[in-house]
C-alpha cells in the first residue's frame, strides 16, 4: 500500500511543477498589463510607467521572475494582489470557505438524490420511473447552468419572492465567523433565525451547482448497478434463492459503489468550474468569482497563484479518490 | 487567542447593536468591493465611496450636490495675491475615531495634514511604502507632486502650502478623495509595531462614519461616528452589501434587502421608476463619451471629413438603443452641469445627405475606416460595442465601410494613444473635481497630444491650448468662464471628436430613505441620509 | 479496400456493421428523437438565410424589445420578438444554430485529431515519450476546464475562434487518454502482431491497424465533447469572453440579454432554451451511440 501511495506521489510532483509553469507562463503572456488598467482613461507618462513596472518586478527576465516565484512558493509566499495590495493567500483563505460550503452542499444534494434515484432506476429498469428520472437526468446533464440560475432567480426570487436574491446571510445578522462556513457560524452565534437565513441563501446556488453532478451521479449509479446486476455472482446469488433485498443491498450495491465513488471524486473539478458561473450569477463571495474578476483586472499574482491553489486542491482530491479506490479495489493497487 | 479576540470584539459590537433598540440601519447595495480602505493608493470610485466618503474628511469639501468648495477640516483659508501661497486655518478640537483597534490621544493638527500629503509625494517618508509596491496614482496624475513646492506647519492649527506655479484648480484638488486626511499618530503607532498594512485594513479617519468590519467581497459595516465634527449622521449603522450585478442589485432593492443602490441597468430603469415603493433620483453625470478621430491620419486630418462623419451619425438613436433614453446627446466636450458650459453652440445636425455631399466635395470616395469599441462598461458608456454597431450602420448609409475592432481594456487604453493609430476610438471621461480644466486640458490640449497622452484625437490646436493655459493660471472665475467658452467654440469648429453623450446617473431608493443628495462628481455619501422606520 | 486481411477481425462487411449499428441505435427511442432533432438543426443551419424571416444583424430602430407575437404588444413581423437594438430574435436563433454546430464540429475535430495523435504516439512508443505526454495531459486535467479555458481566452483575446481553440485544448486530453488506453489494450493482440510480422510500418500500424479498432469509445467521447463544447462556448460567451456581438451566438445573446432579466423575459429565456434543447438532442444521440457501439451494455 505504501508503495502504491509513493507511486502516486511521484506522479504528482512533475505534474505539480507543470502546473506552476502553466500558471506562471499563461499569466505572463496575458495581453495588457495591470499598471495600464489602474491608470484607466488618464494614462501615465512613459517614465512613470517604467518605474511602476520596475516596482512590481515585471521588468526583469521572465525566467528570473519564474525562479523567484518558485522560491517564494517554497516559503509559502503566494505573492500580493496588485489591486488590493493584500497577500493572495489571505484573500484566498477569506473566500475559499464560501466556495467550499457551496460545493459541499451541492455534492450532498447530488449524492443524496442521485444515488438512490440511480439504484431505483436500475432495479426498475424500463419502468416509467426509470424513463422519467433518466430523461430528467439527461436534461440536467445538458443544462447551461448560468441560464438555469437566472431562471431560478427570476422565478423564486423575483416572481414568488421566496428566496433571497444573493449574498450568504441576511444583513440583519452580524456575528463572528471563526470557521468561515455560514451554516456552522450561524449555529455557533446562537442568534435566532440566523441558521434559517443562511440556509435560505444557500438553497438556490447549491441547487444550480448540484444540477450537473446530480445528473452524472444518477446516470452513473444506474449503469454501475445494471452492470453489477448482470454479473455472474449476483445471478448466482439470485439463483441460490437469496432474498432480493439482500442481493441488492449487500452484493450489488457495494460493488456498484466503486465506480460511483470515482465519479463523485471526479465531480470536484466540475464543481470548481460550475462555481465560476454560479458565483457570478448569485454574487456569491467565493473564489470562482474572485478568479473571473482578477482575470479581467489582469491581477497577475492573483491569477497565477489562484490557478495554482485551485489546481492543487483538485489534484489532492483526485489523489484521495485514487487512494480510496485502491483501498477498496486491491486489483488496481497491484497493476 | 486571535479567535477569542475577534469573538470579544464582535460581541462588543453586538452589544452596541442590541443596546440601541431603535438603531437605524441603512443598507446600500454597492457595485463592487473596495480595493482597500486607504483612499490614497487607489483610483476607483467604489473604493472611494467605501473609504474617503465615509471614514475620512478633507481640508476642503465639495458642498453636497455641487462642485463648489466649502470648508472642511480647514475652517478658512487665504490665497496670496500671486496665487502661490495657500494658508489653511484648521478647525480646533477635531477628533479621530476611537475604535477597538485604536484610541487617539490627541486631536487633529497640522502634522496630520502635512503627513497626509507628504507620504504620497515624498519617497523618503517612512510611510511612503507602508505596503511594498504601493504607489499614489492620483496624487501624481493630478500633478500635485510637482505643483506643491513646500508645506509648512505655522502652528498646530495653521498650515501653509507653497505652489511652484499659480494653479486655479488646486483647491478643488484638495477636495478629492486621495487628499483625505489620515492620522499621523495612528500611522506612527502601526509603524512602530511593524503592522503598517493594518493602516489599509483597519482605517481611522475623522469622517461621519467609522469602520466596523469588512467581509471580503460580501459586506462592509460602519457605524455613525459620535465624535464627528459636523452633524452626526441620522442613521446609526451603515452597511454596504456588495452586489456586482446590476440586475441582482435591483432585485435586492425590490426585496428590501437594501434600501438604496447605484448604477441600475438602463433596461431596469423604467420598471424601477414605475414601482410605487421606490423613488428614483436622477442627475446628469459629470462625464462625456466621444469618438475621437485620429487627426493625424488621412483623410481624418481634413476637418470637413470629420464634420461629414459627425453629420452621418444619428446620436439620438444611440441614446435610445444603448442608453434606453437615459442620457443626453453631447455637443460640447464638457457636460451641461459644469460651469462655463457653452450652451450657445449649435451641434452638427444629423443629415446623411449633406454628409455624403461633403465627403464627395472633399474628394473622399469608398472610405473604409475602423471604429474602436472598448470591451468594458464605463459610467459614460454602458455598451460601446452596441454603439459602434449603430455607428457602423449609419456610416454604411453614406457609403462608408466601418470595421469594429476591440482589444483587451488595458491594451485598448495603450494602443489608442499611439500616434499612428488606425481608426476612430470610442472613449470617455468622468470628471474628478468639477473643474473644466480637468476635462479640456486632460483630453484636448497640445500637452496631452503626444504618444502615450490622453488626447486620443492627437489634436493640437495652439489657439485652443493657449486659452486653456491662460484660464488655468487665472483666479478670476468670470475670466476663466469666458476663456473656456471661447475654447469650446474652437473645439466645435475643428471637430476632433464626435461628441456622443453625457449619461444620466440614476439612484433608485426606497421611499423610506430621505435626505440623500446626489453628487455631481459621482460619489455616494450617506452622512445626510435618514431612514423612516 | 484491398488489404482486408490485415485490418483485423472485422465481422462482416461495412454494410452489415452499419445495419447492426442501426438496429441497436433504433432501439433507443430517445436517441432517434435526438437524431431527428439534430438533423432538423443541421438543415436549419444550412438553410438559415432562406428560413430566417429577417437579417440577424439588421436593426429595426422602431421596434426595440418587441415581445413575442402571442403577448400584448407583439406582432407577427417578429414572431419571437426583438432584442434591445431591434434585431429579430427568431432569425438570430436560427443563425445561432450555425455557430453552435460550427463550434461543436471545430472543437471536436481539433481535439479528436490532436488527442488521437498524442494518444497513439504515447501508447505506441511508451517510455519517456509516453511519460511526458501523459504528464502534460495530467497538468491540463488538473485545472477545472472552464477556468483554464477562461485564462486561455484571456491570453489569446476574446473571440469565437480563440474560444474554440481554448475549449479544444482543454477537452483534448480525454481523447488522448482514451486512445492511449485502447492502443495499450490492442497493441499485443494477435492481429497487430500479424501485421507487424507482415512488415507493416509504424505509422501504418498505428493509423490503419490499431486505430480503427478503438473507434467506438472515441465516437462516444466525441459526441460528449460536441455537446460539452457548445455548453462551454456558451458559458464563455456568457462571461463575455466568447463570440463577440453582434454575432448571434446563443451564449453571447444570453450575456447581452442579462440586463433585461426583469423587463424582457424572451431575450433571456429563448437563447438558453435553444442551447438546452440542442445539447439535449446531441446527448440523447450520444446515449444511443454508446448503446449501439458498446458491446458490453448490448448484452445486458
Amino acid at each position: 500500500m505504501i508503495k502504491f501511495i509513493l507511486g502516486r506521489l511521484t506522479y504528482l510532483i512533475p505534474t505539480f511543477i507543470g502546473i506552476t509553469i502553466v500558471a506562471f507562463s499563461f499569466v505572463r503572456i496575458l495581453p495588457g498589463d495591470p499598471v495600464l488598467l489602474m491608470a484607466g482613461e488618464r494614462g501615465m507618462t512613459p517614465e512613470h510607467y517604467q518605474e511602476m513596472m520596475a516596482r512590481l518586478g515585471f521588468d526583469r527576465p521572465i525566467w528570473e521572475q519564474y525562479l523567484e516565484y518558485l522560491w517564494r512558493l517554497l516559503h509559502g509566499n503566494f505573492g500580493d494582489s496588485i489591486n488590493t495590495k493584500q497577500p493572495v493567500l489571505s484573500d484566498f483563505l477569506a473566500l475559499f470557505p464560501a466556495t467550499l460550503e457551496l460545493a459541499f452542499c451541492a455534492i450532498i444534494i447530488a449524492v443524496a438524490i442521485g444515488v438512490p434515484v440511480g439504484v431505483l432506476a436500475a432495479l426498475k429498469r424500463g419502468s416509467w420511473f426509470d424513463q422519467t428520472t433518466m430523461t430528467v437526468a439527461l436534461i440536467g446533464y445538458s443544462m447551461p447552468i448560468f441560464w438555469w440560475g437566472l431562471l431560478l432567480i427570476i422565478f423564486f426570487s423575483g416572481t414568488l419572492g421566496w428566496t433571497p436574491v444573493s449574498g450568504r446571510i441576511s444583513l440583519m445578522f452580524y456575528f463572528p465567523t471563526p470557521t468561515g462556513f455560514m451554516l456552522i457560524d450561524s449555529l455557533l452565534s446562537g442568534q435566532k433565525g440566523a441558521f434559517a437565513s443562511a440556509a435560505e441563501h444557500l438553497i438556490l446556488p447549491s441547487i444550480v451547482l448540484a444540477t450537473i453532478p446530480l445528473a452524472v451521479i444518477a446516470r452513473q449509479t444506474r449503469s454501475a448497478m445494471l452492470e453489477v446486476l448482470g454479473e455472474d455472482y449476483v445471478r448466482t446469488a439470485k439463483a441460490k434463492g437469496l432474498a432480493p433485498g439482500r442481493v441488492v443491498g449487500v452484493h450489488a450495491l457495494r460493488n456498484a459503489m466503486i465506480p460511483v465513488i470515482t465519479t463523485i471524486g471526479l465531480q470536484i473539478g466540475v464543481l470548481m468550474a460550475g462555481a465560476i458561473l454560479t458565483e457570478t450569477i448569485f454574487s456569491w463571495p467565493g473564489i470562482g468569482k474572485w478568479m473571473v474578476d482578477s482575470i479581467s483586472r489582469r491581477d497577475y499574482p492573483v491569477v497565477q497563484s489562484g490557478l495554482l491553489l485551485i489546481a492543487g486542491i483538485v489534484m489532492v482530491v483526485n489523489l484521495i479518490v485514487d487512494l480510496l479506490y485502491g483501498l477498496i479495489n486491491p486489483r488496481i493497487r497491484h497493476s | 487567542m486571535k479567535l477569542k479576540t475577534t469573538l470579544l470584539a464582535a460581541s462588543a459590537v453586538m452589544a452596541v447593536l442590541a443596546g440601541g433598540v431603535n438603531a437605524k440601519t441603512l443598507v446600500y447595495c454597492s457595485e463592487g468591493s473596495p480595493d482597500g480602505f486607504d483612499p490614497a493608493p487607489y483610483a476607483s470610485g467604489t473604493t472611494f465611496d467605501a473609504s474617503a466618503r465615509t471614514i475620512y474628511s478633507r481640508l476642503v469639501e465639495f458642498a453636497p450636490g455641487t462642485t463648489s468648495i466649502v470648508p472642511g477640516l480647514a475652517e478658512s483659508w487665504t490665497i496670496s495675491d500671486d496665487g502661490l501661497v495657500y494658508t489653511f486655518k484648521l478647525r480646533a478640537g477635531v477628533k479621530f475615531q476611537t475604535t477597538d483597534y485604536f484610541t487617539p490621544t490627541r486631536d487633529l493638527n497640522a502634522d496630520d495634514i502635512i503627513f497626509s500629503f507628504d507620504r504620497q509625494g515624498n519617497a523618503e517618508n517612512p510611510f511612503n511604502q507602508y505596503v511594498p509596491g504601493v504607489s499614489y496614482e492620483y496624487f501624481t496624475s493630478m500633478g500635485l507632486d510637482t505643483m506643491i513646492a513646500s508645506m509648512e506647519k505655522v502652528d498646530d492649527l495653521t498650515v501653509k502650502f507653497t505652489l511652484s506655479a499659480p494653479n486655479a484648480p488646486f483647491l478643488s484638488d484638495l477636495g478629492m478623495d486621495f487628499a483625505s486626511i489620515v492620522s499621523k499618530e495612528y500611522a506612527d503607532k502601526l509603524l512602530a509595531e511593524g503592522k503598517g498594512a493594518d493602516f489599509n485594513n483597519n482605517p481611522i479617519g475623522t469622517g461621519p462614519f467609522q469602520f466596523v468590519a469588512y467581509q471580503k467581497d460580501a459586506v462592509i459595516r460602519y457605524k455613525a461616528n459620535d465624535t464627528y465634527f459636523g452633524t452626526r449622521p441620522a442613521i446609526d449603522d451603515l452597511v454596504f452589501a456588495i452586489s456586482t450585478d446590476a440586475a441582482v442589485r435591483a432585485q435586492k432593492l425590490l426585496a428590501n434587502e437594501c434600501q438604496i443602490m447605484p448604477y441600475p441597468a438602463p433596461a431596469d430603469i423604467e420598471a424601477l421608476k414605475a414601482n410605487p415603493d421606490l423613488t428614483m433620483m436622477e442627475q446628469a453625470g459629470l462625464n462625456v463619451a466621444y469618438l475621437a478621430y485620429n487627426t493625424l491620419q488621412a483623410p481624418f486630418d481634413n476637418v470637413n471629413v470629420r464634420k461629414a462623419l459627425n453629420m452621418a451619425i444619428n446620436k439620438q438613436a444611440i441614446i435610445d438603443a444603448v442608453f434606453q433614453g437615459t442620457g443626453v446627446v453631447a455637443k460640447n466636450p464638457i457636460p451641461p452641469t459644469m460651469w462655463s458650459y457653452n450652451d450657445a453652440i449649435v451641434d452638427d445636425p444629423y443629415d446623411p445627405e449633406m454628409a455624403k455631399q461633403m465627403l464627395a466635395d472633399a474628394g473622399v470616395t469608398d472610405l473604409s475606416m475602423k471604429i474602436w469599441a472598448m470591451p468594458v462598461q464605463r459610467p459614460y458608456m454602458p455598451n460601446a460595442r452596441r454603439t459602434a454597431e449603430l455607428m457602423q450602420a449609419d456610416l454604411a448609409a453614406i457609403g462608408v465601410t466601418a470595421e469594429i475592432v476591440s482589444y483587451e481594456w488595458g491594451e485598448y487604453l495603450k494602443n489608442s494613444t499611439a500616434l499612428d493609430r488606425d481608426g476612430a476610438v470610442i472613449l470617455g471621461w468622468t470628471g474628478d473635481n468639477g473643474d473644466p480644466d480637468n476635462f479640456m486640458n486632460v483630453l484636448l490640449s497640445c500637452q496631452s497630444a503626444g504618444e502615450g497622452g490622453s488626447n486620443r484625437a492627437h489634436w493640437c490646436n495652439e489657439e485652443f491650448s493657449a486659452l486653456l493655459t491662460q484660464a488655468a493660471q487665472s483666479t478670476d472665475q468670470a475670466e476663466r468662464t469666458s476663456l473656456y467658452e471661447q475654447a469650446q467654440v474652437i473645439f466645435k469648429d475643428q471637430a476632433p471628436w464626435l461628441t456622443i453623450d453625457h449619461s444620466t446617473v440614476f439612484m433608485p431608493m426606497s421611499n423610506k430613505v430621505t435626505g440623500y443628495v446626489m453628487s455631481p462628481l459621482g460619489s455616494h455619501e450617506f452622512a445626510t441620509v435618514d431612514i423612516a422606520e | 479496400m484491398t488489404d482486408t486481411p490485415v485490418t483485423g477481425p472485422a465481422p462482416g462487411t461495412t454494410r452489415q456493421m452499419l445495419a447492426e449499428f442501426w438496429f441497436y441505435f433504433r432501439e433507443n427511442r430517445g436517441a432517434v428523437y435526438g437524431l431527428y432533432f439534430f438533423v432538423a438543426l443541421v438543415i436549419m443551419a444550412l438553410l438559415a438565410p432562406v428560413l430566417a424571416p429577417h437579417d440577424p444583424i439588421i436593426q429595426d430602430r422602431s421596434a426595440l424589445l418587441v415581445p413575442p407575437f402571442w403577448q400584448e404588444g407583439g406582432s407577427t413581423t417578429y414572431l419571437l420578438g426583438t432584442d434591445a437594438v431591434g434585431r429579430d430574435i427568431l432569425s438570430r436563433l436560427i443563425f445561432g444554430a450555425r455557430y453552435s454546430l460550427f463550434i461543436g464540429i471545430v472543437v471536436v475535430s481539433i481535439s479528436l485529431v490532436g488527442g488521437i495523435v498524442l494518444g497513439l504516439v504515447s501508447g505506441f512508443f511508451g517510455g519517456w515519450i509516453d511519460a511526458v505526454i501523459m504528464r502534460v495531459m495530467d497538468v491540463i486535467l488538473a485545472f477545472p476546464s472552464l477556468l483554464l479555458a477562461l485564462v486561455l481566452v484571456a491570453v489569446l483575446g476574446p473571440g469565437l475562434t480563440n474560444a474554440m481553440i481554448a475549449i479544444a485544448i482543454v477537452s483534448q486530453p480525454h481523447f488522448a487518454r482514451l486512445t492511449r488506453a485502447a492502443v495499450l489494450g490492442e497493441k499485443n493482440r494477435e492481429y497487430v502482431m500479424a501485421a507487424r510480422v507482415a512488415g507493416a510500418g509504424k505509422v501504418r500500424l498505428m493509423f490503419r491497424t490499431i486505430l480503427p479498432n478503438c473507434l467506438a469509445p472515441l465516437i462516444v467521447q466525441a459526441t460528449l465533447s460536441f455537446s460539452g463544447a457548445i455548453l462551454d462556448a456558451a458559458a464563455l460567451g456568457f462571461l463575455g469572453m466568447g463570440a463577440q456581438p453582434p454575432t448571434p451566438e446563443w451564449g453571447t445573446m444570453l450575456a447581452e440579454a442579462r440586463e433585461f432579466i426583469l423587463r424582457a423575459w424572451w431575450v433571456v429565456t429563448l437563447p438558453g432554451l435553444a442551447i438546452l434543447i440542442t445539447v439535449l438532442a446531441i446527448n440523447l444521440m450520444g446515449d444511443g451511440l454508446r448503446d449501439a457501439l458498446d458491446p458490453k451494455l448490448k448484452r445486458s
